[in-house]
């Protein structure tokens, strides 16, 4: 036994030094070895190789070319209740009564219909539908057996992710996180001085670089020349978690949220000895007049660093971009918006919160190909003369869905969980009736 | 196969019903999907998938219904002519169409009927006399036995000229 137990122990630290020097070390200082770059390459060669078993094994020669924006249904962009109107207008004869038809319910039940089939909201709320298969039984929904060699690559890849990838993951992700706090909370007594804003930053990138690795992420940063500067707001859309590790990698900023309990509550509290971040006590976050005076307050103060915000509010499966709610964009200051788009061949970073546990998302991430993302930093923004928080919301969003590649939709992200307000039904209601009787409402 | 991709429209496999994927089974799931919530006569098409007395909708039933709103032109010509007639005819889309006003289930279109379904189109917007003037109106239009309510054959005749395939298809994309 004891020959065993000398055994194990000479394994782990060989492996301990291996992975401090190969991955800890670039990692802190920014430096890549290429290690990560080799395994993406064989891993695209694997997946494309894989694609084309799969589509000769299938019977169906056409090829799924549609983007995720396309829908299974065709949609008849002249179909609307406002081309009615025009018709209606065109024939009508001046009628005093009303110009409703018995075919009027035709539109109603065609539109109704189509949204049982596939409408826009609730397909947001699960994971996107890849084209063809990578290799994964968790995006396994419509692909069936197809070859001895497939299923044997797949056998590979599973005993790949699991057995070396995952220990890997997991052991510098608590490396990372552990460096996190102690770092922080040895700075954190300092004095405050530039050189603690410096050391600060440091170990926020250190640590952030590490948990990076600790995912496979393989991030690519677009204009870096717009990136959010101090004193500014930074908003991007929201899939998962793991936008706080992908975005922190290149920058650092000053997190808002909700104070946790737990390990997650540890690592707050040690992060704010180091720079001020603003973490909010749960009676806090319904005070809103609070929560914008706080804000504001970081924000107009030009030496500390810009505030990260979501304004979706929810987790959203990165095929569309959803409401933005006003208030990030009430509090003033120039908006940096920035677009995140998560590669899905690799792995699928949404995080369907009523499926899964943080835990077991995490566990999903870290068994996962790699987690491969593009980041769009945009030119900064501010709110225009005369432009309410809505509108100026609404135009960070198009913005940001334009760049991404992602549908801008006016949604609100809450109806994951909440039901839709009656007042747009009441919209609905009253355009129809204009339709019936005439703008002049006689 | 793909030279009259947007004339085709096969049967749609049930893993391509979100409905499904999602396992809605009762009115409740149906009122989920926001578009279908806000919709004026939502529930009247959410009630057209379940059957009497039912409040579950199983997988067949529900592709009956959806059934309805395959384009016409689909049925292949040359059909056995003893066979019923499909679903999606001109004839069982009016016939759905129908339903959504005969709240009864009683084969008539009575005043009291349409002045409900008028209501849940317009909501507040109308006052109830003018609203009653336009049910009376096309009530008097449609009517021919002289019954005061409109039943299956004068809705018919009524909407003869109306291009019932375009308002009433959904096309499946390839």
């Amino acid at each position: 036994m004891d020959e065993f137990g000398k055994a194990a122990y000479n394994v782990l630290s060989v492996w301990l030094t291996l992975v401090a020097v190969l991955i800890l070390v670039p990692a802190m200082f920014g430096i890549s070895l290429g290690i990560n770059e080799m395994y993406m390459k064989i891993l695209v060669k694997t997946l494309e190789w894989a694609t084309l078993r799969i589509q000769k094994g299938v019977k169906e020669i056409e090829r799924l070319q549609r983007a995720a924006t396309n829908g299974i249904i065709q949609r008849d962009a002249g179909f609307s209740i406002e081309t009615e109107i025009a018709e209606r207008k065109a024939r009508r004869k001046a009628q005093i009564r009303g110009d409703f038809e018995l075919n009027d319910v035709f539109y109603f039940s065609k539109k109704g219909v189509e949204s049982i089939v596939e409408d826009e909201v609730t397909q947001r709320f699960t994971s996107e539908e890849l084209v063809s298969w990578n290799l994964l039984t968790r995006t396994n929904n419509n692909f069936q057996y197809i070859s001895v060699r497939v299923s044997l690559i797949w056998v590979l890849g599973v005993f790949i992710r699991y057995c070396i990838l995952c220990p890997l993951r997991i052991t510098l992700a608590a490396i990372g996180l552990s460096w996190l706090v102690i770092g922080t909370t040895i700075v954190g007594q300092l004095p405050s001085s530039r050189v603690k804003n410096l050391l600060s930053e440091l170990v926020h990138l250190m640590c952030y670089r590490i948990c990076a690795r600790g995912l496979s992420a393989t991030i690519h940063y677009h204009n870096k020349e717009n990136r959010p500067k101090k004193g500014g707001i930074c908003v991007a859309n929201h899939t998962s978690p793991i936008d706080v590790v992908i975005l922190a990698n290149d920058g650092c900023y000053a997190m808002v949220g909700q104070v946790h309990g737990g390990l997650l509550g540890v690592i707050q509290r040690s992060m704010v000895k180091a720079c001020p971040h603003v973490w909010f006590e749960r009676s806090e976050m319904k005070d809103r007049q609070l929560v914008t005076k706080r804000l504001t307050d970081h924000v107009s103060d030009k030496t500390k660093l810009p505030i990260l915000i979501f304004p979706e509010g929810t987790c959203i499966n990165n095929t569309s971009v959803m409401m933005f709610k006003k208030g990030s964009f009430e509090i003033g200051g120039t908006i940096y918006p920035v677009a995140i788009k998560y590669d899905p061949q690799f792995g699928d970073a949404f995080w369907n919160s009523s499926k899964y546990s943080m835990v077991s998302y995490l566990l999903r991430m870290m068994t996962s190909w790699a987690i491969v993302c593009n980041v769009w930093y945009l030119p900064p923004m501010t709110r225009q003369e005369g432009e309410d928080a809505v509108s100026f919301a609404n135009r960070v969003k198009s913005e940001i869905a334009r760049q991404g590649g992602l549908v801008d939709l006016s949604w609100d992200g809450g109806l994951k969980r909440a039901k839709v307000k009656e007042t747009f039904k009441e919209e609905q209601q009253k355009t129809y009736s204009k339709m019936i009787v005439g703008d002049d409402g006689n | 196969m793909s030279s009259s991709t947007n004339k085709r429209c096969r049967q749609p496999k049930p893993d391509e019903m979100t409905g499904f994927r999602t396992k809605i089974s009762n009115r409740e799931d149906f009122q989920r999907i926001p578009e279908l919530a806000i919709n004026p006569l939502g529930d009247r098409i959410i009630n057209a998938f379940f059957s009497d007395g039912e409040d579950q909708v199983n997988f067949r039933a529900f592709m009956r219904t959806l059934a309805h709103f395959r384009p016409i032109e689909d049925n292949e010509k040359g059909k056995d002519p003893s066979s019923s007639e499909p679903l999606n005819s001109r004839n069982n889309k009016l016939l759905f169409a129908f339903r959504l006003y005969d709240l009864d289930k009683d084969d008539k279109i009575s005043r009291e009927e349409l002045l409900q379904v008028l209501r849940m189109m317009v909501g507040v917007n109308i006052s109830d006399e003018q609203l009653g003037s336009i049910a009376d109106r096309t009530i008097q239009e449609a009517d021919q036995d002289g019954d005061s309510a409109i039943s299956f054959p004068e809705f018919v005749k009524v909407l003869e000229k109306v291009d019932v395939e375009q308002k009433m298809s959904i096309r499946f994309l390839h």
